[in-house]
């Protein structure tokens, strides 16, 4: 790119797709701007305020025009906070199951072993499962309170089987979602433990360096990095579960952020409403990744 | 004290054997190194000795006691290697002072110990930058800093000049030879770069697939190879081999001869040479000359030799400074 000419050249190969890349996600995203700020209900019985009546508008009353109160509903309405703290929960709790189990699990499969190579390959399965398929597998197979292989455990020590979905309903879509992100933490931190200089494990045999110690002095430090492009990929993920809550019918108690916005536009037909839902998820999302971001770039550097 | 004895230590993996069998006595002080070309065995013996590799059979013996099993840091040994093995997130500080550390030893001691060590290497203004920020020489005094602090008995160095650029590796070299001067601690040094050996060692020790072929100062090795191999492999340029009639004329199935030791002359000669190359040194000049039923030979001349390619001229061999070899590469003593 040493030329102006080549310059120009590399700037008209690119342009296409970052033409694309703006339309992929300006026009949706206007769109949703454009509809928060609308009173646009799918059951008025009088649905004049929609985009298929281009002079709604201008009507004389402005009625169709909602101004900031989608926002100001969304943002006051009780579910917002229990949906918003679900979230937080969700992917909290996700996060330090998957990077500690993780991290656990990677030194264990780093370790050779007979029939490792089956082992990780079985590792990575739940991540390969979808969502909906891995939510009926865990209510039904796993987690029923009379059929479940959890209740089987407990009713073999003669223990009262737990309810999961009735009163642990966060704790179970947790459970769920970490199981299938655990692999992913794994996957990545096994890759980085194997990419630890072997003469450095040496040098630190040499050293006299217990295994405790070796871990915290040596392998932690030289997984800090993988762990926080594990984070903030998680958490991208994450803040979009959707499926085990739809499919396991706990969104009362466990409806995360996007499952509210669902609620809104789905369930009670509130366009204009999901829409100041979206957008507001959209911008606590930014809050959240400018941060990832920060800590992120920091440990880059180092 | 320092002494490092290998009773029959032998190295296989499975079927492979790397190392059949080595025995060797290092006394105390003395700086060793372990010579040979790629895959003769010599770190395998190196990482042995230092306890990274176990023994098949046969024991190691430091400081007389029985060390076989013993674990690395037990051994009272540091060890310097190719790649620094420097911890990178880790300052230069803590890199010295991770091993005393690990040692349990008090804050206070370790400040000072790391202390005398950098200075003793110059690296006290760097004490708090990472591996990274360093130069390649910089981060290899911190790997040797990093054996100097541990106090230990031996040193163990693997190849650790082979990263740096051939004036930084001059340098380093004399560096070592100070240190073990001032330390006094026995050495063991492995390189393939013959000069090295020779220039540094007390020892040397050749080593030829997995085998000790000889034990000996440097130039008793260059006067007395025991072996064709070890002929082969010190001193540089090599030194010339001729098999067949010529050397049949001395009673042996191979004879050496060492560029240095050949005699040159326009008019007559033991051998008739053609000249095929001449490298220019300046100091010396080396002549590639083709020397008809000898083969192929490299012949020193002394300060600038004017030397056309195709000249011919005759060679004259150093009558002592021939070395015999019976048809199984050992040496023919008179």
């Amino acid at each position: 790119m040493a030329t102006q000419q080549t310059r120009t050249l590399g700037k008209l190969a690119v342009s296409p797709s970052v033409l694309m890349l703006l339309m992929w996600m300006l026009v949706p995203l206007s769109m949703t701007i454009y509809f928060s700020f609308l009173r646009y209900n799918l059951l008025d019985p009088n649905p004049i305020c929609s985009l298929l009546t281009p002079g709604a508008l201008l009507d004389a009353e402005n009625r169709c025009l909602a101004g900031f109160s989608n926002y100001s509903y969304f943002l006051t309405d009780p579910a917002f906070f229990k949906a918003m703290g679900n979230s937080l929960k969700l992917v909290g709790w996700v996060l330090a199951i998957s990077v500690a189990s993780g991290t656990l699990l990677a030194l264990l499969l780093d370790q050779a072993f007979y029939g490792r190579g089956f082992v990780r390959i079985m590792m990575i399965a739940p991540f390969l499962v979808m969502p909906t398929v891995s939510a009926l597998v865990w209510q039904n197979m796993l987690m029923d309170p009379v059929s479940g292989f959890f209740a089987f455990i407990s009713k073999s020590f003669g223990l009262q089987p737990i309810d999961w979905f009735t009163y642990h309903p966060l704790a179970s879509v947790i459970i769920m979602v970490a199981w299938q992100w655990v692999p992913f933490a794994t996957l990545i931190l096994l890759t980085s433990l194997q990419s630890l200089d072997e003469e450095q494990k040496e040098a630190a045999e040499m050293d006299g360096t217990p295994p405790l110690s070796y871990f915290w002095y040596i392998v932690l430090p030289h997984l800090i990095r993988p762990m926080t492009v594990v984070i903030l990929i998680e958490t991208i993920f994450l803040l979009n579960v959707f499926a085990e809550i739809y499919v396991t019918g706990t969104a009362g108690p466990a409806g995360n952020l996007p499952f509210l916005v669902y609620q809104y536009g789905l369930i009670a037909n509130d366009i204009g409403g999901a829409s100041a839902g979206g957008i507001i998820a959209v911008i606590l999302a930014n809050i959240v990744a400018f941060f990832l971001m920060r800590m992120i770039g920091k440990n880059l550097e180092a | 004290m320092g002494t490092i004895s290998l009773k029959n230590a032998r190295k296989a993996f499975g079927d492979v054997v790397i190392i059949p069998g080595a025995s060797l006595d290092i006394r105390n002080g003395e700086f060793v190194v372990f010579v040979g070309p790629s895959g003769c065995g010599k770190s395998t013996l190196l990482r042995m000795i230092a306890g990274l590799e176990d023994l098949t059979s046969g024991a190691i013996l430091i400081d007389g006691k029985d060390m076989t099993e013993a674990a690395p840091s037990k051994r009272g040994l540091s060890m310097v290697f190719q790649s620094y093995a420097l911890y990178p997130h880790m300052s230069v500080r803590g890199n010295i002072s991770f091993g005393l550390k690990m040692a349990g030893m008090p804050k206070a001691e370790i400040e000072a110990k790391v202390a005398k060590a950098a200075a003793t290497l110059n690296l006290t203004e760097y004490l708090d930058r990472k591996p990274r920020q360093l130069s390649g020489g910089q981060r290899q005094r911190v790997a040797i800093g990093r054996a100097i602090v541990r106090n230990p008995e031996g040193f163990l160095f693997d190849e650790p000049l082979s990263n740096l650029d051939a004036a930084l590796r001059v340098n380093m070299r004399l560096e070592i030879m100070q240190m073990h001067k001032d330390l006094g601690a026995t050495m063991i040094y492995v390189t393939h770069d013959q000069v090295e050996a020779m220039t540094m060692a007390d020892r040397i020790v050749v080593l030829n697939r997995g085998n000790i072929e000889q034990v000996g100062s440097p130039l008793e090795l260059y006067n007395r190879p025991d072996s064709l191999f070890v002929a082969g492999f010190i001193g540089s340029p090599k030194m010339n081999l001729i098999s067949g009639k010529p050397a049949e004329k001395f009673d042996a199935h191979t004879i050496g001869i060492r560029p240095e030791h050949l005699g040159i002359s326009l008019k007559d000669g033991t051998w008739s040479a053609k000249i095929s190359l001449a490298e220019h040194l300046g100091a010396d000049t080396f002549l590639h000359v083709d020397a008809g039923p000898c083969g192929m030979m490299t012949v020193r001349a002394a300060g600038e030799y004017d030397a056309a390619p195709g000249a011919k001229i005759f060679l004259t061999p150093e009558p002592d400074r021939i070395h015999r070899f019976d048809k199984d590469g050992r040496a023919i003593r008179k």
